[in-house]
């Protein structure tokens, strides 16, 4: 622990920190372009300097360098506040300062540190650089006279991504950043080089010219494409989201987001149901809420009702149908949409545990069934740092492009139980091995497989927890600690043919299964419920109400209404309120403060913000074994995995372009 | 220098250099100066890489050379690393050609050292057979490019045309070795002085005379 | 008193004798090198403090302090390396040129000794790629070399297993920066990098690395045969040895010599090349180590002994030795330019200072070339060149800066007799 003096004032710093770490921790304001917390450090902006003691007689980048014992550092003197100027002024000599058409201006860094640093005028009379646009594909809008130079979105793509698409080409002054050959960045988690971008280099294509960020209201959510639960700010204007941006949360998606879920964004505008629908003669008709209502009585189904949640939905919608069900006299709850029927009588068994910042310190891996990549983005760029960091990762499944070193081990799971050495060998040895199943997995009946895989091989132990299960869907493990499974699966619901399926935004059920339901669909998006829908009851999309999510490895996190659901759309627990009335019984609350309340009574872990806590795994049962060949992964198109992401015409253009070739670039022009 | 850029990826492009390979000889090389690194630093050999690449292709075309798309990839999969790498890498070093390229390519050495001694008229005697600065001639035989400091400062003015150097010229000696070259000639390389040797002052060896015709060797007189 | 033939390293500077392995034997070269070898590693290292050799590849730290740096043992495996900086490309110079094709196999012994003293497992000689046949000559010495069991397994005899490997770079003058160069062997773009952490604990595959000059590595083997005491009863204290000086410009015979450190400028010019062209009282400026440093004006150069304390004390240094004169012909301005162009060229755009400085500089130099200019952009350009100086990466962007400095320092009042000849006031409010 070095002891620094930061303009006099005598400070410990942690081992291993850097001056600019010890200037920060002194509470000094250190300006930078370069250089982010999460890349490596490049030094090349030289905004960061400052004057240090001992040393040579001349400013040093603070990014780069060491705080040792001793050290005396300066950020207000006289030498530092020249060397900011003038890197302020040579960064500035070429930028076009055309602020008013750019779209980061009010969040620029540029534009920002100019004002705090800057000298304020140029002396610089020559002729400005032209650098010529650069086609990044449908998500990535860039125009590179703005450039600075700072090679954080080289970095994050060859660091982070793991995938070698960005360069700087040429050199000194004609220095330009372009993907190779100006192709479009094509993977899952392009976009967040936007964020990283400290001027409007790279802004976001779809989001051009929309509004200027001072007009936005911010409220704090959870994205819902995926099962991480990743921390999203949503932006908003009026009743409209206009952007989608990723907060920080070390635990969860560190500061990055899918381009599924950032650019999911547009989808909410799109394909709306914002008003009742009834079927009448084979067709919908538009309808009041009081016809739907009337219509819903109608059904009077009595016990015989079916509960299925779609992917999207939240705790506190899933435990309103679940009471619902219940007050009519059912329990036949399941959200596992598409069949699977894995047992979840414990959900240590069914839950991440290693959690997803643990797994980064895994040392050996085993993935089943699972494309990780589009399943859950932003847990391979952990597995990529667990590799970076020597962990081996060996794969059963299809092959796929993990961006790091893997041994795929072939699609069939009876390896599992005839392991190559080369696996024995290296979780044999492992401090901290892990098990990831996928959903290709679960379909296959391998969790058991999976379970004696981690007492073989002591999985859990001191300190460390290595049994995984990825889940796809936002809604899983909630809809799990709310009882949203049968034993057998979506199957027992068929079994039962109910009178009536309330399906909450269950955009992935085969319906046909239940032709001689009636089905009442609450959701959001004109999607493949609603075409199967005998009632639609219109309702909020995520972004439209406040919710409770739990996340793949059981974290309980909340998400903030920002804007109105669409013309007669209401908030779905209401809806199902209303229904009750409808159906002449009791849920027992009124509000959603009394709603959350009773749902906290029975599930209390869904009170605390936080990793609910699911006690021990279960022992493997006895002869499990893995058998089958997994022939692919569930997501088809990593773009187009919900209803609100096939209703976004960016989501649907990055699918036409970036997955099935199709050439936008002219148009786009 | 400055309008250096990539030949542009065209299907003209992929159509004749997207099967290209090692000949057979240049196999042998690669394997050969992949082997100076150590094991798993293949990458290391990019450089040189490109530059037997450059030098195929120059040799398939007889020109100087230069490194089309494909061949950069062809470059990129040999030695397992990322396609947009090798583009950086090509993009930085000034030597490899990254368009097509005359038959010579004719580098005219510009900075202060040269310049002192006469590049200027080195330049306007190019000018003069038609050569302009950053263009191929109309037949395809010359590329003229003013170069930085190629390190011949004592023998200054210089020209490199492809691998070989021709120092302390005239603008007579200019227009003579591009006349030779052009006539498919090969003119004397290395210092146009008459009586010069290398880089010893020229007419008045001031030093180590010994060695001018006998290779004196000095211990003796430690 | 002149340095004598025999006490000049490099006889063969001139090639006026082949530099093959045959020919080097007859002068003296790997001659009983395993010899050498056996004083063993630290006395090599202590031998070569002693001569007070310094880097001669323009920075002059002392040459066995930096081999002492290496480590001498690898803790955890790693082995070290010897990276010779062959990438001579710094304007003016021209002399690794002249070993390299004219006296290869010094180097070659003294990379063996060098590698030995810090304990390296192989040596990368990083030849600039616009030395073509150079570099052709020193593959086949380095071969030579191999076939005759003077390096590789056993090298010499010795015991010790070395390798020599050549390395062409390929158009970069930023390359010759050691950790550009560490960067490019490794297959990158030629960029500097940060340090702290430096080449000896973390260089080339992150592996301990010493990167020094030719001729630096080349007089090695020379000096521990002749002795410390030798090599240092050449010039002054804090300056000893011989040394190549490189003259170009306008002086009657241009030509690289080495002579003894701290010789005046007078006696280098009037004794090697002839003369100024026509005469003393021609003479302008010198630029007296290579374009990175000052200009040094014709009445404090002539008498000045040209080492590195002697020029620094000019304001100036001594570089490469690479001595550029220029004559009252000269245009002190354009050839001032023409320099700062070559950095524009040469910056290699990482960061910022250097990448938007250099450009800046040299558009703002080519407007004082012909008086395009106001007189406050005289002392603006100095501020700017104050503001890149310092502030980069590496010291590119210091040597982009200094001969502005130097221009202005001892020439304003050219630059501001054009601005004022530059009859323009009409034309620039027009243009503007």
């Amino acid at each position: 622990m070095p002891k620094v003096k930061v303009d006099g004032v005598e400070l410990e710093v942690p081992a291993g920190a850097t001056v600019l770490q010890a200037c920060e921790l002194a509470g000094k304001e250190i300006p930078r372009f370069c250089y982010h917390e999460r890349l490596s450090i490049a030094g090349n902006c030289r905004m960061c300097l400052v004057e240090v003691k001992p040393g040579p007689p001349k400013p040093q980048a603070s990014c780069a360098l060491p705080a040792t014992e001793g050290q005396e550092i300066r950020t207000d003197s006289e030498m530092v506040k020249k060397a900011r100027e003038g890197v302020m002024e040579f960064l500035l000599i070429n930028h076009p300062l055309d602020c008013p058409i750019c779209d980061q201006g009010g969040e620029c860094d540029l534009q920002d540190q100019s004002v705090a640093y800057g000298r304020g005028a140029s002396r610089y009379h020559e002729n400005k650089r032209a650098v010529t646009e650069k086609y990044m594909g449908p998500l990535i809008k860039t125009t590179m006279t703005r450039c600075i130079h700072c090679t954080r979105c080289v970095r994050f793509s060859e660091e982070v991504a793991g995938v070698d698409e960005i360069g700087a080409l040429y050199r000194g002054e004609t220095m330009q950043i372009s993907t190779y050959l100006e192709k479009a960045a094509a993977h899952e988690l392009s976009a967040n080089v936007i964020d990283l971008c400290p001027v409007g280099a790279l802004t976001s294509r779809p989001y051009a010219f929309e509004a200027r960020p001072w007009e936005l209201k911010k409220t704090l959510s959870i994205d819902v494409s995926d099962a991480l639960g990743s921390n999203i700010r949503l932006d908003s204007r009026g009743r409209e989201v206009l952007r989608i941006l990723p907060r920080v949360n070390d635990d969860v998606n560190e500061e990055w987001l899918s381009d599924r879920g950032r650019y999911m964004v547009d989808g909410l505008t799109r394909r709306r149901l914002d008003k009742p629908w009834l079927r009448r003669d084979g067709k919908l008709v538009a309808a009041t809420w009081a016809e739907a209502f009337e219509a819903v009585a109608k059904i009077n189904p009595g016990s015989s009702v079916a509960v299925i949640a779609g992917d999207l939905v939240d705790c506190e919608t899933m435990f309103a149908a679940k009471k619902l069900g219940g007050a009519l006299g059912s329990t036949l709850l399941e959200g596992r949409q598409t069949g699977l029927a894995y047992d979840t009588s414990n959900l240590a068994a069914v839950n991440f545990n290693s959690t997803l910042a643990g797994i980064e310190d895994a040392d050996a891996v085993l993935i089943v069934g699972s494309m990780i990549r589009d399943e859950a983005p932003l847990l391979n760029t952990r597995l990529r740092k667990a590799v970076k960091k020597g962990a081996k990762v060996f794969v059963v499944g299809p092959q796929w492009d993990p961006t790091y070193p893997a041994t795929f081990l072939g699609d069939d799971l009876a390896v599992l139980g005839n392991l190559p050495a080369e696996v024995s060998d290296a979780f044999g040895a492992a401090q901290k091995p892990a098990i990831i199943l996928g959903g290709a997995a679960l379909g296959k009946g391998a969790l058991g497989a999976g379970l004696a895989f981690a007492e073989q091989f002591n999985l859990v132990r001191e300190g460390w927890n290595g049994f995984n299960v990825i889940h796809m869907a936002s809604s899983r493990m909630g809809g799990l600690m709310l009882g949203y499974a049968q034993k057998g699966g979506i199957g027992d619901l068929v079994a039962a043919k109910p009178k009536m399926v309330i399906s909450l935004g269950a955009d992935e059920v085969d319906f046909t299964k239940f032709a001689d339901s009636m089905i009442v669909h609450i959701g959001h998006h004109g999607d493949k419920a609603a075409h199967a829908a005998d009632v639609i009851l219109p309702a909020a999309a995520f972004s439209e109400k406040d919710g409770t999510y739990v996340n793949t490895e059981g974290r309980v996190q909340y998400a903030e209404k920002a804007v109105f659901a669409p013309g007669d759309a209401r908030e779905d627990w209401t809806i199902l309120r209303a229904m009750a009335d409808a159906l002449g019984v009791s849920v027992g609350f009124d509000s959603f403060e009394q709603l959350r309340a009773a749902m906290v009574a029975e599930v209390p872990a869904l009170g605390v913000e936080g990793l609910a806590d699911y006690g021990a795994l279960p022992a493997a049962p006895s002869g499990a074994k893995a058998e089958g060949v997994i022939a692919g992964y569930p997501i088809k198109d990593r773009y187009l995995t919900n209803a609100i992401a096939r209703s976004s015409p960016t989501l649907q253009r990055c699918s036409a372009e970036l997955l099935h070739g199709e050439s936008f670039a002219e148009a786009a022009e | 220098m400055a309008d250096r850029f990539i030949e542009p990826d065209s299907p003209e492009l992929r159509a004749r250099w997207g099967a290209f390979a090692w000949t057979a000889e240049n196999a042998e090389q690669a394997k050969v100066i992949v082997g100076r690194y150590p094991a798993g630093r293949q990458r290391s050999a990019v450089m040189p890489l490109l530059d037997l690449a450059q030098r195929q292709v120059g040799a398939e075309l007889n020109t100087q050379g230069w490194l089309p798309i494909p061949v950069m990839e062809y470059v990129a999969k040999y030695l397992d690393m990322p396609v947009i790498r090798v583009v950086e890498v090509a993009t930085f070093y000034t030597m490899y050609n990254i368009a097509p390229i005359g038959r010579f390519h004719v580098q005219v050495c510009g900075t202060t050292p040269c310049m002192l001694r006469g590049s200027d008229d080195i330049m306007a005697a190019c000018k003069g057979k038609g050569l302009k600065k950053g263009h191929t001639t109309a037949d395809g035989m010359f590329t003229l490019t003013e170069v930085e400091c190629m390190g011949n400062c004592a023998s200054a003015p210089m020209v490199q045309i492809n691998d070989d150097n021709y120092e302390d010229l005239t603008a007579a000696d200019m227009e003579r070795i591009l006349d030779e070259l052009a006539a498919g000639k090969q003119p004397k390389t290395g210092t146009q002085l008459p009586g010069r040797h290398t880089v010893e002052p020229a007419g008045a060896l001031s030093n180590l005379t010994a060695m001018v015709d006998a290779n004196h060797d000095y211990r003796g007189e430690w | 008193m002149a340095l004598q033939d025999k006490d000049r390293i490099f006889t063969n500077v001139y090639g006026f004798q082949p530099w093959n392995l045959a020919a080097a034997r007859t002068r003296g070269d790997w001659d009983n090198t395993k010899a050498l070898m056996e004083r063993g590693q630290d006395a090599i290292i202590e031998e070569i403090k002693a001569s007070g050799l310094r880097g001669r590849g323009g920075a002059g730290f002392p040459t066995g302090m930096k081999w002492s740096f290496m480590p001498k043992e690898s803790k955890d495996g790693r082995p070290s390396f010897l990276v010779i900086n062959a990438d001579e490309s710094e304007p003016g110079s021209c002399k690794d040129r002249e070993i390299i094709r004219h006296d290869p196999h010094k180097l070659i012994e003294g990379a063996l000794i060098a590698g030995y003293a810090m304990r390296a497992r192989a040596a990368y000689i990083y030849i600039r790629g616009e030395y073509i046949r150079e570099a052709e000559t020193l593959f086949a010495a380095v071969q030579e070399a191999y076939d005759a069991g003077l390096i590789g397994k056993n090298a010499s005899g010795s015991g010790y297993d070395f390798d020599v490997f050549v390395h062409r770079g390929a158009g970069a003058y930023i390359c010759g920066e050691e950790t550009a160069m560490i960067e490019s062997l490794e297959g990158k773009k030629g960029q500097p990098r940060l340090k702290p952490p430096f080449p000896a604990g973390a260089g080339l595959y992150g592996c301990p690395t010493t990167v020094n000059n030719v001729e630096s590595i080349a007089v090695a083997p020379t000096i521990l045969r002749r002795g410390a005491s030798w090599f240092s009863s050449f010039g002054r204290e804090n300056n000893k040895g011989t040394k190549l000086f490189q003259i170009s410009g306008h002086v009657n015979r241009p030509c690289v010599v080495e002579e003894e450190m701290s010789i005046p400028f007078s006696e280098l010019i009037e004794k090697h090349c002839g003369g100024i062209r026509g005469g003393k009282d021609n003479l302008l400026a010198v630029i007296p180590g290579g374009s990175s440093v000052p200009l040094v004006p014709a009445a404090e150069i002539w008498d000045a002994p040209m080492d590195f304390d002697g020029l620094r004390a000019l304001g100036s240094g001594l570089g490469t030795a690479a001595v550029i004169v220029m004559d009252k012909s000269t245009d002190i301005v354009r050839a001032i330019s023409r320099l700062s162009y070559f950095y524009k060229h040469e910056s290699c755009g990482q960061c910022t200072p250097c990448r938007e400085g250099t450009g800046w500089m040299w558009r703002v130099m080519e407007r004082l070339r012909t008086g395009d200019a106001d007189v406050e952009e005289i002392d603006m350009l100095f501020n700017v060149t104050k503001q890149v100086e310092g502030h980069t990466i590496c010291a590119l962007g210091d040597a982009a800066a200094w001969p502005i400095q130097g221009l202005i320092k001892h020439f304003r009042p050219e630059i501001e007799r054009r601005i004022a000849e530059n009859a323009r006031p009409a034309l620039s409010e027009a243009a503007e």
